[in-house]
């Protein structure tokens, strides 16, 4: 019993250290953004490695869901007669909630572990270390760019995913399934506001780019050096990163939804 | 990482087609383009029952879309229901004795304020109320009705 109560406080408290570590880690990153923005090469190159190399996966998964979801959609509103809502199940679907949690998990596993990798190598090797020695801050130069360009990439690829599925809505659609393509889209129009929707889709897409680039780069500055450390560290950006991810979701549809 | 004008390039060309795709949505997804772009007007109609008319249901007249339902509150006083209709200021000759009536779109369909144009030579403004107005047919009442008349016929 006591070394059951035992555990239970060192846990908690390694918890709330590590809770205590991030919040300080992610303060010295936003007050580094400010340098970055000095240096936009910097920016620039992460933003090709995080964004750009990103692009292929969330394009690609976009159409997929898209598609799947036309056809899931159609057999089961075809029951109803009410194929011609096709757009509308599909859009709304993809904007508020597949669009911004899918790709952000897709963020998550193809750029988030990548970073992580990244940064507990350069630990590991002790290139940050280094750095501090030639006076170079690690955390403006190797940090807050790469925090930065997650934060900037996010919401374009979750827009590129929800467009891209819509289209792929469209192909099977009316492509395949012979629903009328000008119901597909005014049904669409019709149904689906701007500011509800559209925007609040963005600001969730903008949150999960924030905490999943957080979790990454925390994960890879506080890994252990060494290379298992540095698996480990791999492991947990991606898992933790899957479950803030869809735990804000619930949080953030009930607060924008709600009164709907 | 060295720096090479394919990566510039390429980065340029992400950011691009994440704005193309946000545009994308913007435009083509959402009524953005619909409704924003031209200004309106105001005016107010009440209703002794609204049916299930919600904020941002359409209004029409002759089954075109003129604009929306912005407010639908309760009159403590005269026990009706006021609804404000905002109203595309392009469409600002519809005579002031013009009427208001609540429909379903369809069997299932979402319910709309449809606009009858009366004969008169003032039209209606910013601000002014629609006298006439008939209100939702609730399906109840009308099946209730329907029953006890079928009841009267068969004594």
């Amino acid at each position: 019993m006591t070394e059951f109560l035992q555990q239970l406080g060192k846990n908690t408290h390694t918890s709330f250290t590590k809770l205590g570590r991030a919040s300080f880690f992610l303060l010295q990153t936003l007050s580094g953004i400010l340098s970055v923005l000095a240096r936009p090469r910097l920016l620039l190159n992460q933003l090709y490695s995080v964004g750009v190399l990103s692009f292929l996966i969330i394009t690609i998964s976009g159409l997929f869901v898209g598609m799947v979801l036309g056809l899931q959609g159609y057999y089961i509103l075809s029951d109803f007669g009410a194929e011609e809502t096709l757009g509308v199940m599909v859009a709304a679907s993809l904007v508020r909630e597949l669009g911004p949690v899918v790709s952000a998990l897709l963020f998550a596993g193809r750029a988030g572990s990548a970073l992580t990798a990244e940064i507990g190598l350069m630990k590991a090797t002790e290139q940050l270390s280094g750095m501090e020695m030639m006076a170079v801050d690690p955390i403006k130069r190797i940090i807050s760019p790469r925090f930065l360009a997650g934060l900037l990439s996010m919401p374009l690829l979750a827009a590129l995913f929800s467009a891209i599925g819509i289209i792929g809505g469209q192909l099977v659609g009316s492509g395949l399934l012979g629903v009328d393509e000008g119901a597909y889209w005014s049904q669409m129009q019709s149904n689906l506001d701007f500011k509800d929707d559209i925007i609040n889709g963005v600001i969730k897409s903008i949150v999960f780019g924030f905490v999943t680039s957080w979790i990454a780069l925390f994960e890879g500055y506080d890994a252990i050096p060494t290379s298992e450390g540095v698996s480990r560290a791999t492991t947990r950006t991606v898992v933790n990163s899957a479950f803030t991810i869809l735990g804000l979701d619930f949080i953030l549809t009930a607060l924008m939804f709600g009164d709907n | 990482m060295q720096h090479s004008n394919t990566q510039d390039t390429l980065v340029g060309l992400f950011v691009a087609s994440g704005l193309v795709g946000l545009f994308f949505l913007a435009m083509q997804v959402s009524n953005l383009s619909s409704f924003t772009a031209h200004d309106s007007y105001t005016v107010t109609a009440r209703f002794s029952n609204s049916g299930g008319l919600k904020v941002k249901s359409p209004v029409s007249a002759a089954g075109v879309k003129i604009g929306r339902v912005t407010a639908i509150s309760f009159d403590p006083k005269t026990y009706q229901s006021v609804v404000q209709l905002s109203i595309d200021k392009q469409y600002n000759t519809l005579p002031n004795d013009t009427s208001a009536s609540v429909f379903t779109a369809g069997l299932l369909g979402e319910q709309y304020v449809n606009l009858d144009a009366g004969g008169s030579d003032d039209f209606l403004t910013e601000g002014s109320e629609i006298e006439i107005t008939q209100s939702a047919i609730i399906l109840e009442k009308a099946l209730g009705q329907f029953l006890f008349k079928s009841a009267e016929e068969k004594k």
